[in-house]
């Protein structure tokens, strides 16, 4: 049986839970994979090497740094997920400021904090074989991309607009209709339209989508009322570099 | 059966239900008029009207009119061809033909934008060597209630394309709102139509009636947003294909492929294998897609029309010029609903005119 572990460097576990919220599909995973290594749902540390490793969290201290390598080398397989392993995550704030000035205002004892400059997706460091975006990842998802590396295909994950679930799922587009701002036709899809579901706009939160054009969509956005303030702060939310210029442009 | 009159919609609706259909009507939802399944006429959007521009839709209160909107971002194309359906599944190896999901649906609003559209997709999905029988049994599942448009939307120009705003064929019943005192001329567009009709309590449409039906019809035709001279377009088109005015529409356009989802016509799907983690089946999904989309156009691992301009000018030329062609129409029906719903407000009736 195929050997299954989960990792997790910096983040918020949101992302290996979408893995014990698949409640419904889990014992069905379970019986296709050994479940060998996952801390956060058991303190059984199987033995590697490892079919397929999903690492959430991305790269911000020394010690993640030597942790990646091992977890490259005892895997066959290696797929990140999440905002976090995949574009830096909320902490890549640190990107654009200086963590050290951070580190001073948090802590008593800043100089016992040993963090990168930088926080960096795991893909900067080793070679990913897959990368499933999303914060958190979107359940249907995870279940297809184990499913195509237990199956040995390509996984069904499509870089498109949101806009194309959006109008699939039948919603009413914020932007159009209600004069929302939404980052929807620069994010790609995954999530199933789910905050133009409940009439938010898109936060972004998969990242830029295969084409973006951010420039015409800042054009929109300004005209429904986000200042460049806001503009920034809504590109720089999820995925702080991923979305690249977008937030100046 | 000659054409009646209706003082209200409930004893169509119960009628319906009555024989099994289950209908579907305009609803206000989340501020947009869209098509969900009715309890009564109470669920209709009385007095609610629409304003469209590009890439704008905004509800009002409005008058008394109970069709008193334009097109709803719903087409018929979601009834005759859904956003998802299972082609098949492969257990061991042998395939297992997907049961068609064809529900006894009845429309009830459809425009005649929508019916022109509805011929398009007849073409396309049944006139070729590869009939589609999935579609042809949820087609036949639908009872299509058409209503002639008395208010056209801002974007509209059916007029221009020839395909509204009073339906002529293509339903089984058509309405058209009349007021002083409120009520609806019902035709009958066939025997289905009839029957059902010959069952409601209506009276005879008298000359007045009629001849008011033909006022509104002539009204709204009148009140178009747009107009659109389609003398030139295809050949506009054809020799365009170098023209700068890609590459600018290209830097408005989002090519986040919802013109197209909104589209009646637009019929492109991709294909999806999924395999199931419990049994070992495999199943073949197919789901809307988009010119506008890169992996739709994949081709050895790279996808062939890579920029905005090369996709847009893909839909727009195929839409007006190359559906000639490949249908023996043309892919518009003039319900505007690509330029309301583009957030960008692209408007293809400025756009070919610039082509010019």
């Amino acid at each position: 049986m195929s050997k299954l572990a989960v990792w997790k460097l910096a983040s918020c576990d949101g992302c290996q839970l979408t893995l014990l919220d698949c409640e419904d599909e889990l014992l069905s995973v379970a019986a296709r994979v050994e479940i060998a290594y996952f801390l956060e749902a058991s303190s059984a540390r199987g033995k590697g090497p490892y079919d397929l490793s999903l690492v959430e969290g991305s790269i911000t201290t020394p010690d993640d740094l030597e942790r990646i390598g091992h977890i490259r080398r005892v895997s066959r397989h290696l797929v990140t997920i999440g905002a976090c392993a995949t574009a830096g995550g909320v902490q890549a704030l640190r990107n654009l400021a200086d963590v050290r000035e951070f580190a001073s205002v948090v802590y008593a004892r800043p100089d016992y904090i040993k963090t990168l400059d930088r926080s960096t997706p795991v893909s900067a460091h080793v070679p990913v074989d897959f990368e499933l975006r999303g914060c958190p990842i979107d359940k249907r998802q995870l279940l297809e991309v184990i499913g195509a590396f237990l199956a040995g295909r390509r996984p069904v994950v499509p870089a498109h607009s949101v806009c194309v679930e959006c109008k699939a799922r039948g919603n009413p587009c914020v932007l159009v209709a209600h004069g929302t701002p939404c980052l929807g036709p620069v994010t790609q899809a995954g999530c199933g339209a789910l905050c133009p579901a409940f009439n938010r706009g898109c936060f972004g939160c998969f990242g830029p989508m295969e084409s973006p054009n951010a420039a015409a969509l800042n054009a929109l956005l300004r005209a429904a009322g986000m200042d460049d303030d806001a503009l920034q702060r809504v590109y720089r939310t999820f995925n702080v570099t991923s979305f690249g210029g977008s937030s100046d442009a | 059966m000659e054409a009646a009159v209706l003082d209200t919609l409930d004893p169509l609706i119960g009628a319906l239900r009555e024989r099994g259909y289950a209908v579907v009507g305009p609803m206000v939802r989340d501020g947009v008029i869209r098509f969900a399944e009715l309890d009564s006429a109470a669920d209709l959007p009385v007095g609610r009207a629409d304003e469209q521009a590009p890439g704008v839709y905004r509800l009002h209160e409005r008058g008394e009119l109970v069709f008193g909107f334009a097109a709803s971002p719903d087409s018929v194309k979601r009834w005759t061809h859904p956003p998802r359906s299972t082609l098949f599944r492969m257990r061991d190896g042998v395939p297992e033909p997907a049961a068609v999901r064809a529900p006894k649906v009845a429309l009830l609003g459809v425009r005649a934008c929508d019916l022109a559209a509805l011929a398009v997709q007849d073409r396309v999905f049944l006139g070729g060597r590869h009939p589609d029988e999935a579609y042809r049994e949820r087609r036949a599942a639908l009872f299509l209630i058409a209503v002639t448009c008395a208010v056209p939307g801002g974007t509209c120009f059916c007029a221009s394309t020839g395909t509204g705003p009073r339906a002529d064929s293509g339903f089984d019943l058509a309405l058209t709102e009349l007021t002083g005192p409120h009520r609806f001329l019902v035709e009958p567009g066939g025997e289905r139509g009839a029957e059902l009709l010959a069952a409601l309590p209506s009276r005879p449409a008298g000359d007045a009636d009629l001849e008011t039906a033909r006022g509104v019809g002539a009204a709204a035709e009148a009140r178009m947003g747009r107009h659109l001279d389609l003398g030139g377009v295809r050949e506009r088109l054809a020799e365009g294909r170098e023209s700068p005015v890609w590459n600018e529409i290209a830097s408005r356009c989002l090519t986040c492929a919802n013109c197209t989802m909104v589209c009646p016509t637009c019929f492109c799907v991709t294909v999806e294998d999924g395999t199931s983690l419990d049994d070992g089946t495999a199943e073949r999904t197919e789901r809307w897609d988009s010119c506008f989309t890169l992996e739709f156009t994949e081709l050895g691992g790279a996808p062939v029309r890579s920029s905005g301009a090369a996709r847009y000018r893909q839909w727009l030329t195929h839409k007006f010029s190359t559906w000639f062609d490949q249908f023996g129409t043309c892919g518009c029906v003039g319900c505007g609903r690509c330029v309301t719903w583009c957030p960008a407000g692209i408007d293809i009736i400025e756009e070919l005119e610039r082509l010019r």
